[in-house]
């Protein structure tokens, strides 16, 4: 979060957090798949369900899977816009449980067939965050470039991604570890200064034991 | 960014430094860009809301209809001499509407702190701007105060209605319009906080309780009351009178507030004016139509 969270995006109306939030969400979604988004799952809950229409949340979040940004004049109009790029998706409601009022599930397809679930929140202003990655917790904003890493639960992953990024001089800003249980699956997530070069993600996903990378660039 | 007000001024102490240019000083090292770079996003910040009100278009109407044309009758009614409130007041009420209004419409704003209280902060701004012939300099420096007192509620409570109900979006935004209308009356940072700490206090405990769940009802019209509160808090300020409770104390207890407040009043229009008979009877129609 930074001052310009505060006064500040330049959107498009009615709502930051129903609005232009829901368009970050979907804009998130669709870096982290890094390729176009076929086909996506939409499943709505607490606020964002009770009052969701009225805002354009969901058209904004099926805008923003299209790579749509939040002051883009064309979000009222992304359902009819989806037909023509591709992108076939349902709207539905859920209860998530004990998550932010404005919540959503979003089960993804890519155009190459990867598969990506995301829960995410919009939780005020226009920010929003990632709440979870593939049934695995985590927290980001998406604000910086961000790696995420899936990996078995074993001695070393830590240094060996930390040892790839200190050779492309990538700094970082922050860094969580979650893990389903002892041994079994662990995610790293990482916040960076800067933009990680292709070249070192495709060598991470070479090293044993770890399952899958994912990359949010903000090129 | 900072995490209390106290911080700021605290700050202010050691540095030397104003209030304002803490908050650029702050932005630079969280986002490493130059003072210039800081300074050039923030005044397209102000010239963003100064080309909504410009660009306020009179027939424009929501989607639902329930929003449109508000400044127009106020225009009307300003020209007509009757206004009792006096001609700033009446710039502030009619900028705060046309913003809003705006926003209903699914035009471009810049959300301060909000959309839904997008009104607030440019109503006070642009009106004090024309009255007092200040420059975009001056103004994008009071917007950084706004920024500044605004990310600190940010942290200490919250700026979503679904969170925080009404007090966090208006509230908020009132508390930072004050503030930067404190600065640019000359007041210090002490003032600027004092300001702040009163316009929030009046707007505590407002419940977030949209008519259908839309961005329209009472949203636009809160606008108005955010942005007059803020000049209000700005002149009792300025006239010496003192909050009591200081500005870091208010925000927390906005977010103790927030914690006990019903979801009914949070953004979910199941409360307040979204479920009385003309709130449901509205809201039925819409889903027909």
């Amino acid at each position: 979060m930074n001052i310009f969270d505060i006064v500040g995006p330049v959107m498009v109306g009615p709502s930051s957090s129903h609005t232009a939030g829901a368009v970050k969400i979907g804009n998130t979604c669709y870096k982290l798949m890094g390729e176009k988004i076929v086909n996506a799952d939409i499943f709505l809950h607490g606020s964002f369900l009770k009052t969701g229409a009225g805002h354009g949340t969901d058209r904004a979040i099926v805008a923003g899977l299209m790579g749509f940004l939040v002051d883009d004049m064309r979000i009222s109009e992304s359902f009819e816009l989806a037909n023509s790029y591709g992108l076939k998706f349902t709207i539905n409601g859920a209860d998530l449980g004990n998550v932010h009022p404005n919540s959503v599930k979003l089960l993804l397809t890519g155009i190459s067939g990867r598969k990506l679930e995301i829960i995410a929140a919009s939780i005020g202003g226009g920010r929003i965050r990632i709440c979870e990655i593939d049934g695995i917790a985590v927290n980001f904003s998406g604000e910086s470039p961000t790696l995420i890493v899936h990996n078995l639960d074993q001695p070393g992953h830590v240094k060996e991604v930390a040892g790839i990024l200190e050779q492309k001089a990538v700094n970082v800003a922050t860094m969580q570890l979650y893990r389903k249980s002892r041994g079994g699956e662990a995610v790293m997530v990482l916040e960076c200064d800067q933009e990680i070069p292709i070249d070192a993600i495709r060598s991470l996903e070479k090293i044993e034991g770890i399952i899958n990378v994912t990359y949010l660039s903000h090129k | 960014m900072y995490e209390s007000i106290s911080a700021i001024i605290e700050d202010e102490k050691k540095t030397s430094l104003p209030f304002w240019k803490l908050i650029q000083r702050d932005d630079c090292i969280e986002r490493d860009v130059s003072e210039e770079e800081s300074f050039e996003s923030m005044k397209k910040m102000y010239l963003t809301m100064k080309d909504c009100v410009k660009n306020y278009d009179p027939t424009l109407h929501s989607n639902s209809s329930l929003v449109g044309g508000e400044a127009v009758l106020l225009r009307k009614y300003i020209e007509s001499g009757k206004l009792l409130s006096g001609d700033f007041i009446g710039q502030v009420m009619e900028k705060a509407l046309m913003v809003a209004e705006s926003n209903a419409c699914m035009r471009r704003i810049v959300a301060a702190p909000t959309a839904g209280s997008c009104g607030v902060v440019p109503a006070v701004f642009i009106s004090l701007q024309e009255k007092l012939q200040i420059s975009d300099e001056e103004m994008t420096k009071a917007l950084y105060v706004a920024a500044g007192v605004g990310g600190v509620i940010a942290i200490k409570a919250s700026l979503s209605g679904a969170e925080g109900g009404c007090q966090a979006e208006i509230g908020s935004a009132s508390s930072m319009a004050a503030a930067g209308m404190c600065y640019l009356l000359g007041g210090n940072s002490d003032q600027i906080a004092n300001a702040a700490a009163l316009a929030l206090k009046n707007l505590l405990g407002l419940a977030c309780d949209p008519v259908a769940g839309l961005v329209e009802i009472p949203c636009v019209k809160r606008n108005v009351c955010g942005a007059v509160n803020a000049v209000t808090s700005a002149e009792l300020t300025m006239a010496g009178i003192s909050s009591k409770i200081p500005a870091d104390e208010v925000f927390e207890a906005m977010h103790n507030i927030s914690r006990t407040m019903s979801d009914t009043i949070k953004e979910t229009a199941t409360g307040g004016l979204a479920t009385t008979p003309t709130g449901k009877e509205i809201a039925a129609r819409l889903s027909r139509s």
